[in-house]
């Protein structure tokens, strides 16, 4: 088994609050997951976690088989930005951001060669975003912007992606778009985790679902995790309304 | 006397051709420095650097050692009482900023008044151009330069770390370490600056020349040359002006990045307030008739 991510028993406080407690995930290469839970089920701060932005009180990460720094180090790790964390109006170019992904790619100053910029022209093929190369980042629609930080983690070369919330603010079009996106990536052996509100669009996502709630409750099929009695463990109800309908 | 002997007569003077220098130097690099410091959000940093750069002068000053030293030990202090304030109390940064910043400038005054010397207050609060020495020239040079240049090789980092320093973070960099190089480049050009404005005036040329350029450009990388631009045409135009009108430089200099700022946000072609509210007004036009 050739393991991307390995979350083992973690725990984390915010002060008092305990975000996550005793969470353990295993994630495969070629997979998508989708990451359920209510608000302030800790997806955030498991993203946070394996990204190494917050240290685990308790238990241990491991990224691609080896330390998180590591992995950040050799470009594994990409991952999409929530709407609210970009500053929309920043003087970027949709070009220049997916060049970002290729920093760790460049030297010192970060001059771009001919394979960083046939790098980016390929991402940006991939995402359709090609004739909007030129365009202010703010200056797209809400699913162009995420296929544009997608792109950007293409660009990178990343083996590991991570999407919070990508469909939030996101028409149906363009989060087919995406999803289709995320199966070719996972079908190429990278692995996806991604956390949705959108629980019917789940299947159709996701290989795998993990149910959160400051630990995993439950990790498998995504039908199978999307049982009333399941879903009601995280959200204490059912939040696809199916009773109603049957 | 017509118009060009005019224009060379300031030039004919040593310590207007050594003001000039400086002013210029000064100018552009708070100006290309102020186009992060806007888009990251750090004006009032640029404020509080400036500032609390102070002591760390004067103790430069006492024990021998080169301004610089001290103007980055102090600067990167007041960062990290800011930062241990700010995130270790239920204080907002803004109290934090202007806590920190006063007591450490407040320091300064206190060690100039106290130390024999003939450091000048005055000097160093309004900015010393036409008493600018050889030695202070080369200082300034050597500073500025050095500072720029860091700027210009890295700026790819610092605009990174400006608009996505969690990406920065995915890649393996050190996004903290990058913004402390950042602040510690702000307390060189605060002390660059210091010579040509002082204290009070270093803020405005950390400011108005990247909000002014922001307003022009969607591009960064044009940003980081209107900035500039801008900035030595209003501290070309400030010097001359404070010399035919026998006005304070520093202010004349101030005073004309103001006006620059003044025209660009009511004209800049696709962000100033006549062309928004043209836009506007069309719109509203073009909906009323269909």
């Amino acid at each position: 088994m050739n393991l991307s991510v390995d979350v083992q028993n973690v725990t984390v406080h915010y002060g008092p609050v305990r975000a996550l407690d005793g969470a353990s995930l295993k994630l495969e290469a070629g997979r998508v997951c989708g990451l359920v839970g209510m608000n302030g089920s800790g997806k955030s701060t498991l993203f946070k976690t394996i990204m190494g932005l917050l240290k685990p009180d308790t238990g241990s990460v491991r990224v691609g088989g080896m330390d998180p720094q590591q992995a950040r180090k050799r470009g594994l790790v990409g991952y999409v930005p929530q709407n609210e964390a970009v500053d929309w109006d920043f003087p970027i170019s949709v070009g220049e951001v997916v060049m970002t992904g290729r920093y760790g790619h460049m030297g010192f100053t970060r001059r771009a060669r001919s394979a960083d910029r046939k790098a980016v022209a390929e991402a940006l093929e991939r995402v359709e975003l090609t004739d909007y190369a030129h365009r202010q980042i703010g200056a797209l629609s809400g699913g162009q912007k995420k296929r544009a930080f997608v792109a950007r983690g293409l660009a990178q070369g990343a083996r590991i992606l991570l999407l919070d919330e990508p469909f939030a603010g996101v028409d149906k079009r363009s989060e087919a778009t995406i999803t289709r996106l995320l199966r070719e990536l996972s079908a190429e052996g990278g692995s996806v985790l991604v956390s949705t509100h959108d629980l019917h669009g789940l299947p159709e996502l996701a290989d795998e679902a993990v149910l959160l709630m400051r630990r995993v409750l439950m990790h498998g099929d995504p039908h199978q995790v999307l049982r009333p009695e399941h879903l009601a463990l995280a959200f204490g109800l059912d939040p696809m309304n199916r009773g109603d309908a049957a | 006397m017509n118009l060009i002997d005019l224009m060379f007569e300031p030039l004919s003077y040593e310590f207007m051709l050594r003001a000039l220098a400086v002013t210029v130097l000064a100018a552009v690099l708070c100006a290309v420095l102020s186009c992060w410091l806007v888009l990251i959000g750090w004006s009032l940093m640029g404020d509080a650097v400036s500032h609390a750069v102070l002591p760390g002068v004067v103790l430069a000053y006492i024990l021998g050692v080169p301004f610089a030293v001290g103007a980055v030990a102090f600067g990167l202090l007041a960062v990290a009482l800011i930062g241990g304030v700010r995130d270790t109390s239920k204080l907002k940064e803004d109290a934090a900023i202007g806590i920190v910043f006063t007591t450490l400038f407040s320091l300064g005054l206190v060690l100039i008044s106290v130390t024999p010397s003939h450091l000048d207050l005055n000097h160093i609060i309004f900015g010393n151009l036409l008493g600018v020495s050889t030695a202070d020239l080369w200082q300034v040079l050597i500073l500025g330069a050095l500072t720029l240049g860091i700027l210009i090789a890295k700026r790819k980092d610092f605009t990174l770390y400006a608009f996505d320093p969690t990406h920065a973070h995915a890649l393996g960099m050190n996004p903290r370490l990058i913004g402390a190089v950042l602040l510690g480049l702000l307390a060189m050009t605060s002390v660059v600056a210091l010579q040509a404005v002082g204290v009070i005036l270093v803020v405005a040329m950390l400011i108005i020349p990247g909000a002014s350029a922001y307003l022009l450009t969607d591009r960064f990388s044009k940003m980081l040359l209107i900035a500039p631009i801008l900035a030595a045409v209003a501290a070309v135009a400030g010097v001359y002006a404070s010399y035919f009108f026998d006005a304070a430089t520093g202010g004349m200099v101030v005073l004309a990045q103001g006006i620059l700022f003044v025209l660009v946000y009511l004209f800049s072609p696709k962000h100033g307030q006549l062309a928004t509210r043209w836009a506007a007004r069309r719109r509203r036009v073009a909906l009323a008739a269909r």
